[in-house]
């Protein structure tokens, strides 16, 4: 278990040490640099901002400082406001995301259980028919235009939920909804599949022979089997939730770390930029570790090694 | 061609499947001949008929500055289905002949191969489609390009794995028997027999390349060029109709709508072809 775990953290860093550098060069050899304003500044102007921010080091050079910084938690300072450093920016703005992402991800986790159930445990063609149709429309309606016609609706027809002003409850069911509802469309569709099969096994044959209540033949025997798939892709799902929330947050007018990724990268502020990059990589890697181990809780037969 | 018996024997049963086709077909048409179809120029300007609501001469309504909403949707088409099928063709391309490779090779090569495609797997697409757009620049090349990038990994996986098992075959030993070399192999003996995912996959990742690239420019991120001949993002265009939908939702519901009638068309093609070429999926 502890070389498992050993070998997944180093497996991490590697990916972050990866993302790091690539997107350190990547946002070097683009065109364009932050400062490049309608008008020329001046070159001695110039001259001065590239040296109060390193940038006329070689680049091995700023690479290094870079990561030396985030070892000692220093993300660099914002070109864009100059009051506030990356680290601060993040430390603001990522409990918003967060929340906003762990409440979708229950939003998507505890509705798809009983459609799923349903769809598959019913035996009924046209339950099952429903969930399809349903997952299939879930995963084509993008999150902005799912974002407008709830805020059309709910606040300006029926003025129940306010949209904007982040922080009261009404405020958080809207987003949650719409950052929650293509997860919750696909992970409908993966546990129908996955309880499908799992039903179709002996054991489930031998449990219903034995005279089981059907219903501890479903939640005792065949969910707890159909959970792996599920697990499976809860990784690339958060994925998802991650960037799903840049749209969300700029639709609802939420002060999370998306909307700072989206201003950040309109304006070339390049810290900023790289600062949520590793953030979001970061909470990926962690997130898929944390998977990792469930798999070994949910079903012992899978070997941690 | 057994896939085309396949295909006609089962389409009949799926009225899904044949008007979703119908609907890609109308879309792609009314691309192709948005001059011949409407009346109005993508960004004639009319100060005299601005923010009207549908109605005949307008079946769509205008904007704010009074162009034919129904005229820029149709130019909008063309912007969504070259970035749809451009990305998913490149992309296949990329990731075919890269899955291939790694397949085919085994061993420590392609266990470094899929190391790459893991790291890019895990990331947020969106996320390095932002990054690539910045330095590809924000056309609809650098876009394609871009996004062909972020989607080429789903048909290495998807490819690496079934020439894994393809490899195996007997009638691959059989070729290599006789002499065949490894692109001979590749091409005439695996490749065609792995055909359906792969396809599968194409018919999936179209949407998917329409749905980011709205997504990016609705936030603003996307395509920016407003002199294109090409005609204008319909992300652009629910953009433009999001800052109005308070007195004038007409402007963001039908870029909407077409933006979401044409992903879900895709998907259930896909849905419908993964059932016809792989009944044992569900």
């Amino acid at each position: 278990m502890a070389r498992f775990l050993v070998k997944r953290i180093v497996h991490g860093l590697a990916v972050l040490w990866v993302v790091i550098t690539l997107t350190f060069i990547l946002l070097r050899i683009t065109p364009g640099g932050p400062f490049d304003r309608e008008r020329r500044l001046p070159p001695e102007v110039m001259a001065n901002i590239e040296a109060k921010y390193h940038l006329d080091e070689p680049w091995l050079k700023q690479y290094g400082r870079y990561l030396r910084g985030i070892l000692e938690g220093d993300l660099g300072p914002s070109y864009k406001y100059l009051d506030r450093n990356v680290s601060d920016i993040i430390a603001d703005t990522f409990p918003t995301s967060a929340l906003l992402g762990i409440l979708a991800l229950s939003f998507a986790l505890i509705f798809s259980l009983p459609v799923g159930l349903c769809a598959a445990a019913t035996r009924n063609r046209w339950a099952d028919r429903g969930c399809v149709f349903l997952a299939t429309l879930g995963i084509s309606l993008p999150n902005f235009i799912l974002g407008a016609v709830l805020i059309w609706f709910f606040s300006l027809k029926l003025g129940w939920f306010q949209a904007g002003r982040w922080g009261q409850l009404s405020s958080v069911v809207l987003p949650m909804i719409t950052l929650g509802a293509a997860s919750f469309a696909y992970l409908s569709y993966l546990l129908r599949s996955a309880l499908l099969e799992t039903l179709s096994e002996d054991f489930i044959r031998t449990a219903r022979a034995k005279g089981l209540r059907e219903i501890n033949v479903l939640f005792k025997h065949a969910l707890r089997n159909s959970f792996i798939p599920v697990l499976t892709v809860l990784g690339p799902l958060f994925a998802a939730l991650v960037t799903g929330s840049f749209v969300v947050e700029y639709v609802f007018a939420i002060p999370g770390m998306g909307r700072f990724f989206i201003t950040a990268v309109a304006d070339r502020d390049y810290p900023l930029i790289m600062g949520v990059t590793l953030v979001y990589t970061t909470v990926l890697v962690c997130a898929n570790l944390l998977v990792d181990l469930l798999y070994s809780l949910v079903d012992p037969r899978i070997k941690t090694h | 061609m057994r896939m085309a018996q396949r295909f006609s024997a089962r389409w009949q049963g799926n009225p899904l499947l044949l008007g979703s086709l119908a609907f890609i077909l109308i879309v792609t048409l009314g691309a192709l001949l948005a001059p011949l179809l409407s009346p109005y120029a993508p960004g004639g300007f009319d100060e005299k008929r601005i923010l009207e609501n549908p109605g005949w001469d307008h079946w769509l309504g205008t904007d704010e500055l009074g162009r034919d909403l129904l005229t820029r949707i149709l130019y909008g088409a063309r912007v969504s289905m070259v970035v749809g099928f451009g990305t998913a063709l490149i992309a296949l391309l990329i990731g075919t002949i890269y899955g291939s490779i790694s397949g085919y090779a085994g061993g420590a090569l392609d266990n470094l191969l899929m190391r790459i495609v893991d790291i890019f797997y895990g990331l947020p697409d969106l996320l390095i489609f932002i990054l690539l757009s910045l330095l590809l620049g924000r056309n609809i090349a650098g876009i394609l390009i871009a996004l062909a990038l972020v989607t080429w990994v789903r048909f290495a996986r998807i490819t690496r794995g079934q020439v894994l098992q393809a490899k195996e075959l007997i009638y691959v030993d059989g070729a290599k028997a006789i002499g065949a070399s490894h692109v001979r192999i590749i091409l005439r003996h695996i490749l065609p027999n792995i055909l359906a995912p792969i396809l599968v996959t194409l018919t999936f990742s179209v949407p998917a390349a329409i749905l980011a690239e709205s997504t990016l420019s609705f936030i603003g991120l996307g395509i920016n060029d407003p002199y294109s001949a090409w005609g204008t993002s319909w992300g652009t265009l629910a953009q433009d109709g999001w800052r109005a939908m308070r007195t004038y939702p007409h402007i963001i519901f039908f870029p909407a709508l077409a933006i979401f009638l044409t992903i879900l068309a895709f998907n259930f093609l896909g849905n419908g072809l993964r059932d016809i070429l792989d009944p044992k999926a569900r």
